[in-house]
């Protein structure tokens, strides 16, 4: 097997020195009646040259064409400049463990905590951790969080227009808790959530109230208002932003006032690869740190006066406080931390603004282009980035037609909007060029 | 602005924080053709201001830097990485080709499952490999990292009790167990009481007995252990809990001792996770992305996650219909990058070779105990399984402890064990070889550690002022927690 070393002399050797005869004797303290005789059901190793070809004709069985590709809905086709991957490919980083040793693990700490004020940055938070899963379950995390900060209050207000699956890792993180109240606040004609529902049941129960920025529908919400409601009645703002290259162009959560705002930062240089792995950006305020789940890695000076970075503040974490930890989480997204942190680097102050501005633009003509013809209506007024719904009707006839003609035309929302049967949602980013919306007009026309 | 002195010399390159590079109109990204005002779609009020402090960096500057970054990692590739409990083996280079292809790495999640074939075929059948491997009879890919495994893992408990009657109030945890159990337990709503361990470090079924009632919903308990150690007595333990109705949850932490050799599913178990970062050789990525899928019995397989994949006349698909699931634990379908490389890796290895790995790995470890006893105090003696673990003991005269014998071996070009891990072990150093490191590498470790012991009594400041061979000396961690600093902040305008 090409990736173990020992030959027959090393085992030989080997067992010398631990004076046993075979390797089988090392496994006596399995208990006899528990050991596998058949050995596993799985065909024997294959070469190199083997396995590459089987992938890649399971690959080929894939259709994964992001100019044909208009979905978002949590995951961002985005172009990523060839440095990122050269990065990530770099084993010093991608083959090292959580940085314990920190004399000998600079590379990643400072690259994380780089990666922490980026993110801070992005978002406009005063603080960021090193990151968690993924956007869904940072966001279920800062639920938590909420619930630590406000005790006494056991309500939780998600917005229906936040994402289906966010809501949904909100619902299992929170099952066990007894007392977590979960209320859904609906959505008004704009695709906002309304605020008028807010004004009326945002009370002195309730620790949070949770929006989506941009929204499911790649609406704005409108923060401003939803803060001060929330603000007013002692309750938290909590967003979270599936696709944080709006940031680069909309005002920042942090420019409201949110308390916590989390975000999925697969869209920061990170391929959608079906679903994952991507990274959960978690950002709050200093006050609330102690309370905050997740790494954090810290500025400090070794002996000599030198500057260097360590993990900090661990008292909160698992491996030091076990049940009275603020998570169980251990392992997160490092190296797709990473990846956040090249990508932001290379793009800049110039290049991820530029970035914002190509989506906002392509997609809104887009929007112009497809519902020109008067088959298709966009039933939400308020302010969007890259992505956005159109209604009409036979919408699903008329995606299953696009499917047909090689083109995914956004996602059918009726599977988590029965209200909204007729509806599709559509994601239109930088990599869709004139003609490539061109062929989505018409394959849903 | 860099590490203090400032200087370079030979391959000893300071760099500054990629902030301290930036200068006002350099840039390393563009769109031609990008010249629009975004006025003409969004309103103004919404429109924020170029991002203040936001690096101005050229591509060239980019690469230097991250270059640089890396080179003051160790890693798996690099150096002996003996972490014990974390199975820092080889992270196969074909893989990262594999999880790159482009009909997987540009693949949307809202594919339609007709368009998304070979990847629902990875799923299933890397679903059906855990499965045999393990004994379990169904097992759910979606968690994204050991401890989202078992977090998933104790909600099906869960989900399993109340659909009996009640969730019950606690779970049973040894003393020697991961963090991540108790706060796994606890994120479920459950108590958790602590079971510790009889004299030769393993479960005692007495004691399991005693603490057990109908309150308890599960034991959790690695295997082997954390000291490296087979609970002989597991199917024992595992009937006195199902006796009073209670599951047993195995942590797969260690599943790297096992393969090919005995299935957690005999012994007991009923749900575990399975560190693919681990066992099935994923990068550890400086702290992920890992990946923690679950294993359960037929009777916890209602609760599973959704959604799960399924086949019907040949073709798969993913479906929500499990009324009894306990949900979604992230969004889409798990990590599905890191499910393509512990794929490839399993081919690769085949049923033969992830046996061959684990006795590999077991004959490395009890190598290094052999070796390594003479010098150091073994916590529990006897032959290991894929790990061991030593003590302090005996060097408190020189007064160097367990720390200073790690920093040391970084002087020496090697990672350091796992170190005042498990918490039953004072001054614990744990050891975990892994399959994949050669027998002249181990023999090279085991002098580093045998003059590490010399040196302790002859010249301890070496050790208690280790490590010097590194970029930078031990860190003041206490005062970073004190006044922590997690951030650059960009200076106000006037200081420019």
């Amino acid at each position: 097997m090409r990736f173990l070393p020992h030959t027959d002399t090393d085992i030989r050797s080997m067992l010398e020195a631990i004076g046993v005869a075979a390797v089988g004797d090392l496994f006596a303290g399995v208990p006899e009646e528990l050991r596998t005789r058949a050995g596993l059901r799985i065909a024997d190793g294959q070469s190199e040259m083997a396995v590459r070809a089987r992938l890649e004709a399971v690959a080929g069985r894939n259709d994964a064409a992001p100019q044909r590709c208009f979905a978002g809905a949590g995951a961002y086709p985005h172009f990523i400049p060839a440095v990122v991957d050269q990065i990530l490919q770099r084993a010093e980083f991608y083959s090292a463990y959580t940085p314990y040793q920190p004399e000998v693990s600079q590379g990643t700490l400072q690259a994380i905590f780089e990666f922490q004020s980026l993110v801070a940055l992005l978002l406009q938070m005063e603080v960021a951790n090193a990151s968690m899963y993924d956007g869904a379950s940072a966001t279920a995390e800062a639920v938590l969080m909420a619930l630590r900060i406000r005790p006494q209050r056991p309500r939780i207000i998600l917005s229906r227009a936040l994402h289906p699956q966010y809501r949904q890792v909100v619902h299992t993180y929170t099952s066990g808790a007894s007392n977590v109240e979960l209320v859904e606040a609906p959505f008004g004609g704009d695709g906002r959530t309304d605020c008028d529902w807010l004004a009326d049941h945002v009370d002195e129960r309730t620790a949070a109230v949770v929006l989506g920025y941009p929204n499911f529908f790649g609406v704005l919400e409108d923060l401003a208002s939803a803060g001060a409601l929330a603000h007013n009645r002692g309750a938290l703002l909590v967003t979270a932003t599936a696709e944080p290259v709006a940031l680069g162009i909309v005002q920042p959560p942090g420019a409201y006032g949110t308390d916590i705002a989390v975000a999925e930062g697969q869209s920061l240089g990170i391929p959608v690869s079906y679903g994952g792995p991507g990274v959960g950006l978690f950002t709050t305020r200093t006050e609330h740190v102690r309370l905050m789940p997740g790494r954090l890695v810290g500025e400090a000076k070794d002996g000599a006066g030198r500057r260097g970075y360590v993990l900090t503040l661990a008292t909160r974490e698992q491996h030091i406080r076990r049940e009275k930890a603020t998570s169980n989480i251990c392992t997160n997204q490092g190296l797709m931390a990473l990846a956040v942190t090249v990508f932001l680097s290379t793009l800049g102050k110039s290049g991820l603004r530029e970035l914002a501005i190509a989506n906002t633009t392509t997609a809104h003509r887009a929007a112009v282009q497809v519902t020109a013809g008067g088959a298709w209506r966009m039933p939400f007024a308020a302010p969007f980035f890259n992505e956005f719904v159109i209604a009409g009707a036979h919408a699903e006839t008329r995606w299953d037609a696009a499917r047909q003609h090689g083109v995914l035309a956004g996602i059918p929302l009726r599977r988590w909007y029965p209200e909204l049967a007729d509806a599709l949602l559509l994601c239109v980013t930088e990599m869709h060029d004139a003609d490539s919306v061109d062929r989505l007009v018409r394959a849903v026309s | 602005m860099s590490r203090g002195t400032g200087k370079q010399a030979g391959l000893l390159l300071d760099e500054p924080l990629i902030f301290e590079r930036s200068r006002p109109g350099r840039r390393g990204f563009s769109l031609p053709g990008v010249d629009e005002d975004p006025a003409a779609w969004l309103p103004a009020d919404v429109v924020r201001d170029p991002i203040d402090g936001f690096p101005e960096v050229s591509e060239p500057e980019v690469l230097r830097h991250f270059l640089r970054l890396s080179q003051w990692n160790f890693g798996a590739a690099t150096t002996f990485y003996p972490l014990g409990s974390c199975t820092m083996k080889y992270n196969p280079v074909a893989n990262e080709v594999a999880a790159r292809l482009p009909g997987f790495a540009a693949l949307h999640p809202f594919t339609p499952d007709a368009a998304a074939q070979g990847a629902l075929e990875v799923v299933w059948e890397l679903e059906q490999f855990l499965a045999e491997i393990s004994g379990m009879a169904a097992v759910s890919l979606q968690p994204a990292a050991g401890a989202q495994g078992e977090l998933t893992g104790m909600k099906i408990i869960r989900a399993y009790h109340v659909d009996r009657g009640r969730p019950r109030s606690k779970v049973l945890i040894p003393a020697s167990a991961h963090g991540t159990n108790p706060a796994s337990a606890t994120l479920c709503g459950y108590t958790t009481v602590q079971i510790d361990r009889s004299r030769d470090g393993l479960l005692d079924v007495a004691a399991v007995r005693q603490a057990m009632d109908d309150e308890v919903a599960a034991l959790m308990v690695t295997n082997p252990n954390t000291l490296g150690l087979f609970e002989r007595d597991i199917v024992q333990v595992a009937r006195v809990v199902h006796e009073r109705g209670g599951l047993v949850y195995l942590d797969g932490a260690n599943l790297n001792a096992l393969m090919g050799v005995a299935k957690p599913a005999h012994m007991g178990a009923d749900v575990l996770q399975f560190n693919l970062h681990k066992t099935f050789s994923t990068p550890h990525g400086g702290g992920g992305p890992g990946a923690g899928p679950v294993g359960v019995v037929e009777a916890l397989a209602p609760y599973l996650p959704t959604p799960r994949v399924v086949r019907e006349d040949g073709q798969f698909r993913w479906s929500e219909e499990f009324p009894k699931s306990i949900g979604r634990v992230r969004s889409f379908f798990g990590n599905f990058g890191m499910l393509v490389r512990a794929f490839a890796y399993i081919l690769a290895m085949g049923g033969d070779g992830l046996t061959a790995a684990t006795q590999m790995a077991v004959l490395s470890a009890n190598y290094l105990r052999c070796r390594l006893q003479t010098a150091y105090q073994i916590a529990y003696p006897g032959v290991c399984m894929h790990e061991c673990v030593f003590t302090d003991k005996g060097f408190e005269a020189a007064g160097v402890k367990t720390l200073d014998i790690a920093k040391r071996l970084l002087d020496y070009g090697f990672y350091a064990p796992t170190i005042y891990f498990p918490l039953v072990v004072s001054g614990a150093i744990m050891i975990e070889p892994t399959e994949t490191e050669s027998k002249e590498t181990l023999d090279e470790f085991i002098d580093a550690m045998l003059r590490i012991a010399r040196e302790a009594t002859e010249d301890p400041d070496r050790v208690r002022n280790a490590p010097t061979l590194t970029p930078i000396g031990r860190l003041d961690e206490a005062r970073a927690a004190r006044r922590p600093v997690l951030r650059w902040t960009p200076k106000p305008p006037a200081d420019n």
